[in-house]
Formats: structure tokens, C-alpha cells, sequence
């Protein structure tokens, strides 16, 4: 068993932070290694446990609420924040969906004004707004392995900007992406990607799955990867279903959802 | 001035009839938005005019089924009663209930299908959208609110679930002096809600009838709610409900009041349970039956039974009620089709599509299973929960899987992720396709389990009532 290649993956906050279905994005992950031959070994990072980064290939950060988001962030300040920096300096690879882009970033202000810090590793800071910004979500995205739509569904109450150490992960065609103002969504820094698209993000993004999982093979073995296609049938269906709800909303008046 | 009045309520309840006639719906929205829109003041003087002590019941899961059992309750009890059993649980809906009531006077009611020419006491039961509640309580001035659960739902609506527990704490701080804050003490979200309400009482579970459930995945409240830690539980019942503790401040699950031992499921058949009261000195049981099957409708029975008996109904009244009661549309039905048995099961959270995959299980050892997804507002437009769902076990279970609804493609990547090979299933997007296909795929004499969302529901039913073997939602309720 233990012969195969092999990403090593570690999952941070598991129990804390999956609000969005974020087991999802693992199981495809898992699905679209095993199927070419390799492994996932996923290590779980619960707070006040050290990460072992010269095991990792590979990070995962999913979305919680703000009560989660808060005890989390602290417990990041304690190693975790330095360790994932450090590591993605070395070329780990991760992947961080909307709560745990926020936290991926400097910094995410509360609407009541607190400061949560974050791990740093993307150029990008958050501060809440009152309203969330809900909604199916298509953006444009170029990537070293070319050009690719993502699909997705947003709903966040922070509004994220990014520095010049970041670049966007795509520019918005329908939704509302990092603020509502700017047209980008999500941000990229070497191998380290964060994104408000969850549904979960996965699934409906193939082409992005294994852009992330070549990434983590790269890491883990050097040199260039190329993964070998898969029927993805199921996954342009989805696409295409997806296609014509984002089409539907762009030309439909945008709105926000006021939660208080 | 009341000229005005009773135009506006005419109106609205000619819409109510056009509705139907133009078969639109059952009308029970309509009538209430052409009222509210018409007389802004409506709610408030309805309710004080129709039902002079009225309850008002919330919750993620078990609103519909729980309010049609305390009406059975209250009913048996000789009470006359306004409500809104269609399911409509906003502003309109429950406008339209007070109305119709109103109007029906001392004739049977077509929206409630109850008596209303009774000489008892006129009460009001209105199940509440969580988001609506604050407001619906504040028009509406109940003498009773039950508080049922919490669960991760419609996050794409609700925001956070904790900002929908903040309100509800907001609520319980709000409620005058005299008025019964029923919660259910299983849930750490809730149980604590009342605390400084002086009239509160709680209800849940004595024990786990040895079923040694652990946490799922989406099991939501795990931490206390004072400190933060995570609570530890002597057992679990659903989701996240049971007995909890938090082993780092002590706080724990207060003792219920009402408290279900001994319950036993019976599948779809039903369930029975002991229901002990243990106010005042003396505690009193009695045995509790209904013919709805699954662990979450003994929460809703208990529910049901704790707020009747609050209401002063007798022990006798309530057993002999809910023995009597039957599913809300939808929930646990059961139809007949060309010779198959449809059994169809709603759900549209984790919590209830993981009891729903573990009721199914329970029941036959081989399965013919009928999933359909919606994204329309009543389902969640975002469809990311089906991934919290343990779909898993079904697997090695399965004699035929049919997959449907707008999104019917979200469910075919969550089975292929879940390890079902590309041929296992079969996907269709149009609803008679997906149900021809799942009819076809049962053996004649076999049972075809279907799992719908709250919209895909309504428009199987209505498929059904084309097919001639099921009535419209608002001739059931």
C-alpha cells in the first residue's frame, strides 16, 4: 500500500472550520489521485498541535463562522501562522477557501471592529461589512496551465483587497468576488491559492483540482507533473448547469443580502 | 375605517380563490400579501381578534409535523383553531390563517381542515421561519413559544447560524413575564436561552434507547457555549442533540421537565415512547404513540405533547390525539403507483438527509432510492450542503439509484466522489424522466424511498396528482 506516490495533505482546523461542505474539496482530492495510481495522506491539524511542515505537501483550510474563525486565529498566532509561511517559502502548496482565505491573509476585521491575524501568506486583508455577499459565482481565471472558468457560490460578509504581493486568482465574469467593486476573486502567491468559491470548489472544477494536486506533486518529487485526463462528464454537466445559472444572473440585477 | 378593513380582507381572500381556480398553488401566500400589503395592521388585530391565546413554534427541523401534532392535540381538547398547516411560515402565510379562520367562522375551515364550530377555547399555532420569528412574535403577542432546534440550513438565507441563535437569544430576553418559553434542553444552543425568562420549560430526552449514536460530521453546536471548549455527550440523538457536557466550565444539559424514555421505533410503522412530567412534587407518565416513524419525530412528538400539556390539555386527551396523527405532505408519505410502494421523505439540511439515509437503511436491507436536488429559495440556492451528507453507506445497499431535480448533476459528482462508478446511477433532468426511470427500476411489489428537497417535493406531488394518485398539498393538510 504504502509503495504508491503519494501527496501528503494536511488539513487544518477540520472540525473548526467545514461550514461549506469543505470535506468535498478532500474527496476530490483523494478520488482524482487515486484514480492515476496515487495516495492521499491527510494529517489533521486540530488546535494546539504543531505542524510537522517537512511532511506536508500540500495544505487545506476551509470556511467557519466568525466564533469559529476566532478561537482558530488564535491558536494560529501560536506556531501554526510561521510554520505555514515558512513552509510555503519551501514550496508547499495549499489551497484556502473563504474563511480560511480570510485567514490566509494579514488580517480580517469583524464588524464590530476586532482584528483577527491571520497566517500572512497571501498579500490580502478583510474587513466585514453588514451585508453578505450571496450568490452563484463564475469567474475568468489564468493560470500557468492556461485559461480556465471556475464556478462557485460566494457568501461572505468580509470584503477582501489584495496587495501587490498577491495577484488575483481570477477576474469576476458574474458575481461578486473579493468585494463587489474590484472584479477580482481570490488571490495567488507561488503555490498558494485562496478563493470564496465553495459549493464545495472542487467538484465543479476539475482543471483546478489538478492544477492543485500537480502543485503538490511538484513539491513532493520535483520536476514537472503531467496528470493523465479523466472522464469528466459528470463534472462538464455540472459545469454546464452552473454556466446557465451565473448567464441567468448577470442579467438580473445584483443584490445583497442584509443578515441584521 | 372598517369599511377599509373588510375590503382589504375581501380582496385577499378573492386572490386566495383565483389562485386556486387558475390552479397556481393552494393560495394560502397570496392571500396573506395582497392583506399584509393592504392593510399593514392586519396580523395584529386578527390575532387579537381570532385567537386570544395562540403558540407560535420555531425550529430548522420538524416545524410542519410538530404544529400538525399539537393541533390534533389541542382540537381533541375541544379548542377551536387557527393555524397555518400549508407550511407557509412568513408574514403571509400566517396572515392568510388568521383570516381564513376568521372567515370561516362556524363552518369547516379549508385551509386548517379543522372544525371550527366548536364552543372551546379559539387558539392560534403558527409554525415560524427562524429568520421571521423576532418579528411574528412581537405581532403576534403568543402565550406559548417553542423552540425546537437548530441546525446548519440555508446559509445562503440565514447568514450564520450563530446569527440566528444571537436573535433568538434577543427574542428569549424580549418576552414578557407571563409568557411559556418551551425549549428543547437536548440542543446547547437553546438550552440555555431562557436563562432569566422566569416562565421556562424544558423538555428532551431521558436516555438513548441504546443506540449508541456518535457525532456526524455535521453535527453543528460542539462547543459550549460559555466557554468555547468542546462538549463531550453521555449520548447523541440527532445531529448534535442529546446529553452534553462541557468536561472544561461543568455546564451541562439542565434536567428536563418533559422527558421521552423508553423510546421505541417501529420504522415506518411509528414509534411510542414513556413521557414523564416531573413538575410540582408528584411526577406523572404517560405512554405517548405515533404512527410517523424515525428518531426526529420523537423529538417532534415531545414536543408536541410537552407544549399541549403546558396548554393544560390532559394526558388521556394528548395520547389518544397523537395516536391518531398523521404525516405532513411530504414527510413520510406514502403512495401507490403501478403497483410499487413510493415512500417519500423530505429533507433539505445534513441533518435531516443524514437521519433520512439512516431511517432507509433501517428499514430494508436492499433499496430502490429516488434523490432529487432543488436550488429554489425554499431548498437553499446553494446546493454545498448534500456534501455534509453521509451518502457512504448507502452504497453497498443500493439495488437501483435514481438521481434529479435542477441540480441532479451536484448529486451525480457527490455519488462519484462518494466512489460509485460513472454506470452505477442514472441521472436525469427532468422530473417524470427521473421518476419513470426510478418506477422502472422497482420490482413490481417493491418500495421506491424518495428523498426530495422542500420544491423538488412539491413538484413530484404535483406529477403525482397529474398521474392521479396523490391530492394537492392544500386538500392534505
Amino acid at each position: 500500500m504504502g509503495l504508491r506516490p503519494a501527496v501528503r495533505l494536511c488539513h487544518l482546523y477540520p472540525r473548526e472550520m467545514n461550514i461549506y461542505a469543505d470535506r468535498g474539496n478532500i474527496a476530490v482530492l483523494h478520488r482524482r489521485l487515486a484514480w492515476r495510481g496515487f495516495d492521499l495522506r491527510v494529517s489533521e491539524s486540530p488546535p494546539g498541535e504543531r505542524i510537522r511542515t517537512g511532511e506536508t505537501d500540500l495544505f487545506y483550510l476551509g470556511g467557519g463562522q466568525d466564533r469559529d474563525q476566532l478561537g482558530v486565529a488564535v491558536d494560529l498566532q501560536g506556531h501554526k501562522a510561521a510554520s505555514v509561511r515558512s513552509a510555503a517559502a519551501d514550496g508547499v502548496a495549499g489551497l484556502f477557501v473563504c474563511g480560511g482565505y480570510q485567514l490566509a491573509g494579514h488580517e480580517y476585521r469583524t464588524v464590530d471592529g476586532q482584528a483577527i491575524g491571520g497566517i500572512g501568506a497571501l498579500d490580502v486583508t478583510t474587513e466585514a461589512d453588514a451585508t453578505r455577499l450571496v450568490g452563484n459565482v463564475e469567474i475568468e481565471s489564468r493560470l500557468d496551465t492556461g485559461r480556465m472558468r471556475i464556478f462557485g457560490y460566494e457568501n461572505h460578509a468580509g470584503r477582501s483587497r489584495l496587495g501587490p504581493g498577491s495577484s488575483p486568482l481570477g477576474r469576476v465574469i458574474s458575481g461578486h468576488g473579493n468585494n463587489g467593486e474590484d472584479r477580482t476573486e481570490g488571490a495567488l502567491s507561488g503555490r498558494f491559492a485562496g478563493t470564496y468559491l465553495h459549493g464545495p470548489l472542487l467538484p465543479k472544477n476539475p482543471q483546478l483540482a489538478d492544477w492543485v494536486l500537480r502543485l503538490a506533486l511538484e513539491h513532493r518529487y520535483g520536476g514537472k507533473y503531467e496528470l493523465e485526463p479523466l472522464d469528466d462528464h459528470f463534472e462538464e454537466a455540472a459545469r454546464r448547469t452552473a454556466a446557465a445559472l451565473t448567464a441567468r444572473r448577470r442579467l438580473a440585477p445584483r443584490f445583497r443580502v442584509r443578515t441584521r | 375605517m372598517i369599511a377599509v378593513v373588510r375590503l382589504a380582507e375581501t380582496v385577499a381572500g378573492s386572490a386566495g380563490a383565483l389562485s386556486r381556480r387558475l390552479r397556481l398553488g393552494g393560495g394560502t401566500s397570496i392571500v396573506g400579501m395582497v392583506l399584509n400589503r393592504l392593510d399593514p395592521g392586519a396580523m395584529e388585530r386578527l390575532a387579537a381578534e381570532t385567537a386570544r391565546r395562540c403558540v407560535v413554534l420555531s425550529g430548522t427541523n420538524g416545524k410542519t409535523t410538530t404544529a400538525r401534532m399539537l393541533i390534533a392535540c389541542l382540537a381533541a381538547d375541544g379548542r377551536s383553531i387557527a393555524a397555518n398547516t400549508a407550511g407557509a411560515n412568513l408574514a403571509s402565510g400566517i396572515s392568510a390563517a388568521l383570516l381564513a379562520a376568521k372567515r370561516a367562522g362556524r363552518r369547516k375551515d379549508r385551509n386548517t381542515g379543522q372544525e371550527t364550530g366548536r364552543t372551546g377555547e379559539s387558539v392560534g399555532v403558527f409554525e415560524v421561519d427562524e429568520a421571521a420569528l423576532n418579528d411574528i412574535v412581537r405581532r403576534l403577542r403568543p402565550g406559548l413559544v417553542l423552540l425546537m432546534n437548530l441546525f446548519r440550513d440555508q446559509l445562503d438565507r440565514y447568514g450564520e447560524l450563530e446569527s440566528v441563535t444571537e436573535r433568538w437569544v434577543e427574542l428569549a430576553g424580549s418576552l414578557p413575564e407571563d409568557v411559556t418559553l418551551l425549549l428543547n434542553a437536548d440542543d446547547p444552543a437553546l438550552a440555555f436561552l431562557g436563562n432569566g425568562h422566569p416562565n421556562t420549560v424544558l423538555f428532551g430526552m431521558a436516555d438513548d434507547h441504546g443506540n449508541n449514536r456518535e457525532l456526524s460530521h455535521a453535527a453543528d453546536t460542539i462547543r459550549c457555549r460559555r466557554c468555547g471548549e468542546a462538549l463531550s455527550h453521555d449520548f447523541v440523538t440527532v445531529g448534535h442533540l442529546g446529553a452534553w457536557r462541557c468536561d472544561s466550565c461543568g455546564l451541562h444539559r439542565p434536567t428536563p421537565r418533559f422527558q421521552a424514555s423508553r423510546v421505541e421505533l417501529r420504522g415506518f410503522e411509528g414509534l411510542s415512547f414513556s413521557l414523564l412530567d416531573s413538575s410540582g412534587g408528584r411526577p406523572e407518565a404517560f405512554d405517548v404513540s405515533v404512527p410517523i416513524g424515525g428518531l426526529p419525530n420523537a423529538y417532534n412528538a415531545l414536543a408536541a405533547a410537552s407544549a399541549a400539556r403546558a396548554l393544560g390539555v390532559p394526558p388521556e386527551t394528548v395520547s389518544g390525539a397523537l395516536s391518531q396523527v398523521d404525516a405532513a405532505f411530504g414527510r413520510s408519505e406514502q403512495i401507490f403507483l403501478q403497483g410499487r410502494t413510493l415512500r417519500l421523505l423530505l429533507a433539505k439540511n445534513p441533518t435531516g438527509a443524514n437521519e433520512n439515509v439512516r431511517f432507509v437503511m433501517s428499514e430494508e436491507s436492499r433499496l430502490h432510492v429516488l434523490i432529487l436536488l432543488n436550488d429554489r429559495t425554499a431548498d437553499g440556492r446553494d446546493p454545498s450542503w448534500i456534501w455534509d451528507v453521509d451518502y457512504e453507506p448507502l452504497l453497498d445497499r443500493l439495488d437501483s439509484l435514481t438521481l434529479g431535480g435542477r441540480r441532479c448533476w451536484e448529486l451525480a459528482l457527490r455519488f462519484r466522489y462518494a466512489g460509485a462508478p460513472h454506470d452505477s446511477f442514472s441521472v436525469h433532468e427532468r422530473l417524470p424522466d427521473a421518476l419513470d426511470d426510478a418506477l422502472s427500476a422497482t420490482p413490481e411489489g417493491g418500495t421506491l424511498w424518495i428523498l426530495p428537497t422542500y420544491t423538488a417535493m412539491l413538484e413530484l406531488r404535483s406529477e403525482l396528482v397529474r398521474r392521479g394518485v396523490a391530492r394537492e398539498f392544500w386538500e392534505t393538510a
